[in-house]
C-alpha cells in the first residue's frame, strides 16, 4: 500500500496524518473555548509582576 | 548560487530579526500587558511563535539524517510527537500545569515541581539536573545548524560554529532569549513554507508519492551490509524486531524522545506563559501542523534522499554522505533542490535553531539564577540571583559549543546519528528524572515529597548509569566503563579473539535498550512505594494546588 511495504509503516504514515487531522478538528471546536475554572484577577496580576522581574534578569 | 549572494540574504535576514525584535519587544513590553492589559495579538503570529519553539534543527537535519540510515520507521517519532507531545501534551498537561502554576505563583519548573511538594531540594535538584544537561540538547541544535551552514558556504566545521556562536550570542544580547512573538512569527513562516517546499519538490522529483515510496522499497537490497547484519531490512520496513537496529530505533530514536517530550520543562514554561486556557486549545492544532510538515517532512525526505543518491550517485544516502549522518539532508538539498531554495532552508534551519535555543538559554538561566541560587540557595538579595542568570546563559552558551566542537571531533564521520543521539539522552533523563514526579504533582494527592524525591532521584541515576556502563554508543564514547572495567559496556564482552558478544536476556540486547526503559519504571516503582510509606502532604496545601478548595 502507498508503495510501502511494511504494514507497519503504513500504518504510521496514516496515523501521522489521522493524528494531524486530530489536533486540526480539535482546534476548530476548541478555539474559542476556555479553561473553565478561572483563576482570580488578583493571583494573574502577581503571576506576571513575577513574570516580569524574571524576564527582566535576563 | 553564489556565496556572495548567500552572505547578502543572511545579513539582511538578520537585520529583519533584528528589527522585528526591537519593535515586537516594544509592543508586548511585559507579561502584566500581555495578560492583564487585553492586548490583542493577531493569531497567526501567536500560531506561527507556537510552530518556532515547537522545532529545531536538531530534528529536520539529525532526525532527517537518522531517518536517511533507518528509513521511513522513525515516523513512529512523528506520531508521538503530534500525539503524546502535542495532543496529550497541551490538552491533559498544558491547563493544569498553567493553573497550578498561577495559584503556586512558580515561573519555572522546577519552582513549580519544588512548590507543590513543598521542597527546596527538589527545586535545586531539578534545576541543576536542567542545568547540567540541557547544554547537551543544545549542542545538537547548534551542530545541526552548522553542519548544514559549513556544506552551504563550503566552509570548514569549526569556522561555522564559531561564525554561528557568535550570531547566537549577539541575538542574546539583543533580547532574543524573552523569546518575541514576531520573531518567532517570522521564523515559523519561513520554516513551514521552506519545509512544504522541500516536500512537493522531492515527492515530484521521484514520481510522486506511491512511486516515490515503490522506488525506495525496491532500494531493500543496496542496504549496506553493516546494517543489515544489524537487522535493517530496507527504508520502507521496520529493522528486525529485537535485532541491535529495531532496538536503537524503537527504544532510544522513538521512545526516548516519544516520551520524553512530555516531561520537558521549556514546555511547562510554555503552558504557564500563555494567556488563557483558549490560547491552549489554540496551539494544538498549531503544533499538530507543525510537528507534522517539520519532523513528518524531514523524515520522509531523509528517508527518500536514499531514492536520488541511488538515481544520481549510484549509492545510497549514508555512504553518498561518508558516514556522516547530518551531511544527508545538507546534501540532498544542495544537490537536489534548485538554488535558490538552499538558502531558504538555511534561513529555515537558522530559524529553528534560533528559536529554540533561546528558549534553551532560558531555561539554563532561570535555573541558575532563580531556582537554585535565590530559591535553593535563598540568596534573593543583592543581585546575586540576577547575576546567576547571566552566568547561567553565558555558561550555557560556552559549554553548547564546546560540546559540538568535541562531539563532532570525537564522533563525526562514524555513521553515528550524534545530533538524534545527544537529542535523546537528553528526553530520557527528563522523563526518567520528573515524569513520575510532574505526573503526580498534576494528579495525585498520594504522591508525598519523599515519594518525589525519590523517584526523582532514582530515575535520574538508574539512568544515568545505564549512559555511562552500559548503553552501548554512549559508553563506548564515554570511556569510563572501559577505564575501570576493562570492557566498553556491562553488556558486552570482549572474547580473546576480539569479537564482541552482546549480553541477552530473551528480546532483550542489554546494550541496546535505552535508559528510558530503565529509569523511567524504576522511577514509578520507588515513586509509588516510597510515597505510600512516608508523611502525607497536608490537605490544605494539596487543596491550593490542585485548586480543590
Amino acid at each position: 500500500m502507498l508503495g510501502i511495504e511494511d504494514g507497519w509503516v503504513v500504518l504510521v504514515y496514516l496515523l501521522c496524518i489521522m493524528s494531524t487531522i486530530l489536533c486540526l478538528v480539535w482546534g476548530i471546536i476548541k478555539w474559542n473555548v476556555d479553561d473553565p475554572v478561572q483563576e482570580p484577577d488578583e493571583e494573574i496580576r502577581h503571576w506576571a509582576e513575577e513574570e516580569d522581574r524574571v524576564e527582566s534578569e535576563l | 548560487m553564489n556565496h556572495i549572494w548567500m552572505i547578502i540574504i543572511f545579513v539582511a535576514y538578520l537585520c529583519i530579526i533584528g528589527y522585528l525584535g526591537f519593535r515586537g519587544y516594544r509592543a508586548t513590553k511585559s507579561a502584566t500587558d500581555y495578560m492583564l492589559a487585553g492586548r490583542k495579538v493577531h493569531p497567526y503570529v501567536m500560531a506561527m511563535s507556537y510552530g518556532a519553539t515547537f522545532i529545531s534543527t536538531s530534528a529536520i537535519v539529525g532526525f532527517g539524517g537518522a531517518a536517511g540510515v533507518y528509513g521511513m520507521g522513525l515516523l513512529w517519532l512523528t506520531f508521538l510527537n503530534i500525539f503524546l507531545g502535542i495532543f496529550i501534551a497541551f490538552w491533559i498537561f498544558g491547563g493544569r500545569t498553567r493553573r497550578m502554576g498561577l495559584r503556586l505563583d512558580a515561573h519555572t519548573f522546577p519552582e513549580l515541581m519544588g512548590r507543590r511538594f513543598q521542597s527546596r531540594f527538589i527545586q535545586g535538584a531539578s534545576a541543576l539536573i536542567i542545568f547540567l544537561f540541557v547544554p547537551l540538547y543544545a549542542s545538537s541544535v547548534l551542530i545541526g545548524a552548522v553542519k548544514y551552514i559549513a556544506s552551504q558556504m563550503s566552509m570548514d566545521y569549526n569556522a561555522a560554529l564559531l561564525v554561528f556562536s557568535a550570531i547566537i550570542a549577539l541575538y542574546v544580547i539583543m533580547g532574543g532569549i524573552k523569546g518575541v512573538m514576531y520573531t518567532d512569527a517570522l521564523q515559523g513562516t519561513i520554516m513551514l513554507f521552506g519545509m512544504l517546499v522541500l516536500l512537493i519538490f522531492t515527492y515530484s522529483k521521484l514520481g510522486g508519492v506511491v512511486q516515490a515510496h515503490q522506488s525506495l522499497t525496491d532500494l531493500a537490497d543496496m542496504v549496506p551490509k553493516s546494517l543489515q547484519e544489524k537487522g535493517h531490512q530496507g527504508w520502507t520496513s521496520m529493522p528486525e524486531f529485537g535485532g541491535p537496529l529495531w532496538w536503537t530505533l524503537v527504544s532510544t530514536i522513538i521512545m526516548g524522545v516519544g516520551i520524553g517530550v512530555l516531561a520537558q520543562p521549556q514546555l511547562a514554561v510554555r503552558y504557564m506563559t500563555v494567556k488563557s486556557g483558549k490560547e491552549l486549545n489554540r496551539a494544538i492544532p498549531i503544533g499538530g501542523v507543525f510537528i507534522m510538515m517539520m519532523t513528518g517532512v524531514a523524515f520522509i525526505v531523509g528517508a527518500l534522499s536514499n531514492v536520488y543518491f541511488n538515481n544520481t550517485v549510484g549509492k545510497v544516502a549514508l555512504v553518498a554522505s561518508q558516514g556522516d549522518v547530518e551531511a544527508i539532508i545538507p546534501m540532498y538539498v544542495q544537490s537536489a533542490m534548485p538554488g535558490w531554495f538552499s538558502v531558504l532552508f538555511m534561513l529555515t534551519l537558522v530559524s529553528a535553531a534560533m528559536s529554540t535555543l533561546s528558549s534553551q538559554f532560558h531555561v539554563m538561566g532561570t535555573s541558575l539564577g532563580r531556582d537554585l541560587v535565590e530559591e535553593s540557595l535563598g540568596r534573593k538579595k543583592g543581585g546575586s540571583g540576577m547575576l546567576a542568570t547571566r552566568i547561567g546563559v553565558l555558561s550555557g552558551i560556552l559549554v553548547a559549543v564546546y560540546l559540538s566542537y568535541l562531539m563532532e571531533i570525537k564522533l563525526g564521520k562514524k555513521g553515528i546519528e550524534i545530533v538524534a543521539r545527544g537529542t535523546s539522552i537528553f528526553f530520557g533523563l527528563c522523563a526518567c528524572a520528573f515524569l513520575p514526579m510532574y505526573v503526580g504533582a498534576l494528579w495525585s494527592r498520594a504522591i508525598t515529597k519523599a515519594g518525589a524525591i525519590a523517584g526523582m532521584m532514582s530515575g535520574f541515576f538508574a539512568s544515568l548509569f545505564w549512559i555511562v556502563f552500559v548503553e552501548e554508543k554512549a559508553a563506548t564514547a564515554l570511556m569510563i566503563c572501559e577505564k575501570i572495567f576493562g570492557t566498553p559496556s556491562l553488556g558486552i564482552r570482549i572474547m580473546a579473539d576480539g569479537t564482541k558478544v552482546f549480553s541477552k536476556t530473551g528480546p532483550f540486547i542489554w546494550s541496546f535498550v535505552d535508559p528510558l526503559l530503565i529509569g523511567l519504571p524504576i522511577a514509578i516503582v520507588v515513586t509509588l512505594v516510597v510515597s505510600r510509606f512516608t508523611k502525607k502532604t497536608s490537605g490544605e496545601h494539596l487543596d491550593l494546588c490542585l485548586g480543590t478548595k
